[in-house]
């Protein structure tokens, strides 16, 4: 398949491994920001065929496991009301909140919808003006544009039935958080590439010189992730720090100007919490003042919503790359994707749940 | 009635799972779904003929050997590329029925219909189960027609159930897989999942996806003539897809399955919509295809076969089976890196970016 096929190539791979194996001299911890590379690591193996030098941690990068309970229940809130359509991409259905999910409101009668794009739902609100419409508005800077068209589109059409549960996060502050932890390990980033291609690169080239660590701008395919490695291991063993491109087939340095655009006639940066990590300032983006009546925070009267995580769970502690999922008491036994006890486990992006779908026997390796 | 044992009330070591109500996942051919077969159904029903857990029973009367099964379909739309509820309602019980080897020849049909929907649309359904059955040569000889109110029930509903007579002395069956056996599918996996998914959610692509609705019971009698006991199991990758069966085969016969990624064939177009709505096709449905598990010495010519068949064109040898893993399905993936095929909680969920 064309513009696939090619990136999945298991020759130029190869090649790209045996560079990696023959340049590489030291220990270094590489993070790859983005859940969707851990999870094409994991499904591809990649992760397995690295030299035993070379450590890859898993990023933050997953919107499902850092949206806070909170957040998911304030959701659930929502949803559960009689005059409201509740919206979202489907991989938020199952995340648990503090006591249900939202495919359990919706079998209790809430009318709860999976769509494919954020417009989708507010079609949903032109076609029944005598409901609320809500949509979960889950994601990095990748689907910002989407959720922001939509609620430029419902504000220009009058649609005041339409509003958005706003849980934004931004990548670049949560990088910084890392690395300026004490705990931090990383030594290298793969920059999540989806986030690039609408924000560009520039705004990486102050963290890569302040903190000294090489990122690369890496894609999804394992030729992307294989070469990103690549491309972060040559800096590091030669001591360099730069910000490099290796999604440029989509990647621009300026990133998708018109997109960028839309995003701040809509949303302002502010505070967001992480969940599994805390509040990192300046981290989110949440409305413009002048688009309030299409904020679900405020559309709703939802009073005080403070949760507490299983104690059980180390998911901020593995968003952070401190440990990885098979190394918590929990992973596999009391806490599986059936029965997840953090959002890890849930998304099919979250760290935990690659480990358990992928590799929970760690060797899974038959006799050839 | 003072014995009658209540669900609500058993002390059974494992609850029947964490959920009071019924979820949509519970009938997803997954996990969640396997869990309340076997915790609630196999529980109150318990007999070796039910806990052997085929797509079918296989029954004796008076020393025929017969296979009995049934399935329900509540597909939307009732009409996509490809096909219709009626033509899956009679493919897929002859086909549940054929997957033990035997010989379907009668079926029934029960319709539950909602008030108000369209006899003109009823009758193209009739029709194309009429053509489907008369194809795949059974008889619908039963039936049963239910009413219910408006907005009680979704157009239509249609259950199944059919009878086919054994005719060898084989025992093919998902317990049956052995080492050195080796997997064969008939074509093409995901096309039925997509052409649904593409309708439902008014995907357009370039060329549009067609379900694969086939009834296999001709290709089934040409794999039993072919393999004779060398067949060793045989199971239609329905809901869950590939990846449902190829779990339940290697948990019911505590084997190993190897794939190799890039084996199981895939129609360009259903590769790029499973692409872009981030969905593995390992997972998605199919309504004609199946894989065969044949020890190897009889391998070669059962593919043979399979490909000279024309629901079998584009058949392929998709892994092998070994012993190291009892119940793990494994993958060598493209790059040669291993990995686990799971089977899922629930449905795939689109995913969000």
């Amino acid at each position: 398949m064309k513009y696939l096929d090619e990136y999945r190539n298991p020759d130029i791979v190869k090649k790209m491994f045996e560079e990696i194996h023959a340049i590489t001299t030291k220990p270094w911890v590489i993070m790859e920001i983005c859940g969707g590379q851990t999870h094409s690591i994991m499904k591809n193996g990649i992760d397995q065929l690295l030299p035993d030098k070379i450590e890859l941690v898993h990023g933050p990068g997953c919107p499902v496991c850092v949206t806070p309970l909170e957040q998911i229940d304030k959701a659930l809130d929502i949803a559960s009301r009689p005059d409201v359509i509740f919206t979202s991409f489907g991989d938020m259905l199952r995340v648990p909140g503090s006591s249900k999910d939202l495919f359990m409101v919706k079998s209790e009668g809430a009318d709860v919808r999976i769509v494919y794009s954020t417009l989708d739902a507010v079609k949903i609100a032109r076609e029944n003006p005598d409901k609320k419409v809500v949509f979960f508005a889950v994601g990095f800077e990748t689907t910002a544009p989407n959720n922001a068209m939509a609620v430029w589109q419902a504000h220009r059409e009058g649609l005041t039935n339409f509003s958005i549960l706003v849980s934004h996060v931004l990548v670049p502050p949560a990088m910084e958080a890392l690395l300026s932890s004490p705990q931090n390990r990383v030594q290298g980033y793969l920059a999540a590439g989806h986030v690039c291609t609408i924000m560009g690169w520039e705004e990486y080239i102050p963290i890569a010189a302040k903190y000294k660590v090489p990122i690369t701008v890496t894609g999804f395919e394992p030729m992307d992730i294989v070469e990103g490695i690549l491309l972060t291991v040559h800096q590091l063993e030669k001591g360099t720090h730069k910000v490099e491109n290796q999604y440029a087939r989509l990647v621009k340095k300026e990133g998708n100007l018109p997109a960028r655009d839309l995003i701040n006639k809509i949303f302002q940066v502010s505070d967001r919490k992480w969940r599994g990590i805390g509040e990192i300032p300046l981290s989110g983006f949440s409305l413009r003042p002048e688009f309030e009546n299409h904020d679900a925070d405020k559309v709703f009267d939802l009073g005080e919503i403070k949760v507490d995580e299983p104690p059980e769970c180390i998911s901020g502690i593995i968003l952070q790359g401190l440990k990885k999922p098979h190394e918590c008491p929990a992973f596999g036994k009391k806490c599986t994707p059936q029965n997840p006890l953090g959002a890890t486990m849930v998304s099919s992006e979250g760290a935990c749940a690659a480990y358990y779908a992928y590799h929970r026997f760690e060797k899974t390796k038959s006799e050839e | 009635m003072t014995n009658v044992i209540k669900p609500e009330n058993m002390s059974c070591p494992l609850p029947i799972s964490n959920y009071d109500t019924v979820q949509l996942s519970h009938g997803s051919g997954g996990k969640m779904m396997n869990d309340l077969i076997s915790k609630l159904f196999l529980w109150a029903f318990d007999n070796p003929l039910l806990n052997k857990k085929d797509d079918q029973a296989i029954i004796e009367m008076n020393g025929q050997k017969m296979a009995f099964s049934t399935d329900s379909f509540v597909v939307d739309p009732l009409f996509f590329p490809g096909g219709d509820i009626g033509e899956l309602a009679v493919n897929g019980t002859v086909n549940d029925v054929s997957m033990s080897g035997a010989r379907p020849l009668f079926l029934s049909a029960g319709f539950i219909i909602e008030e108000g929907f369209s006899m003109k649309e009823l009758q193209r359904v009739v029709e194309s189960m009429r053509d489907a059955a008369r194809q795949a040569g059974v008889m619908i000889v039963t039936g049963d027609t239910k009413v219910v109110n408006k907005g009680k029930g979704d157009k239509l509903f249609i259950n199944t159930a059919g009878i086919g007579i054994i005719e060898h002395d084989f025992s093919i069956g998902s317990s049956n897989l052995q080492a050195d056996d080796v997997l064969i599918i008939n074509g093409t996996i995901a096309d039925h999942g997509m052409a649904i998914m593409s309708q439902r959610e008014g995907l357009a692509f370039e060329a549009p996806i067609k379900s694969d609705t086939a009834a296999l019971n001709g290709l089934i009698e040409k794999i039993i003539k072919s393999g004779g006991q060398d067949v060793h199991a045989m199971r239609d990758a329905t809901r869950g897809g590939v990846a449902a069966i190829l779990n339940e085969f290697a948990e019911d016969s505590a084997i190993t399955i190897r794939l190799k990624e890039g084996l199981i064939p895939i129609n360009d177009p259903v590769k790029g919509a499973c692409e872009i709505m981030g969905l593995d096709p390992l997972y998605v449905a199919n309504e004609g295809k199946m894989v065969v598990s044949v020890a190897r010495k009889s391998a070669e010519k059962v593919f043979e076969v399979m490909k000279a068949d024309p629901l079998g064109k584009e058949s392929a040898i998709i892994g092998d089976v070994v012993l190291d893993k009892p119940g793990m399905v494994t993958m060598q993936t493209r790059i040669g890196a291993w990995r686990i095929v799971d089977m899922l909680v629930g449905e795939q969920l689109p995913r969000i970016c």
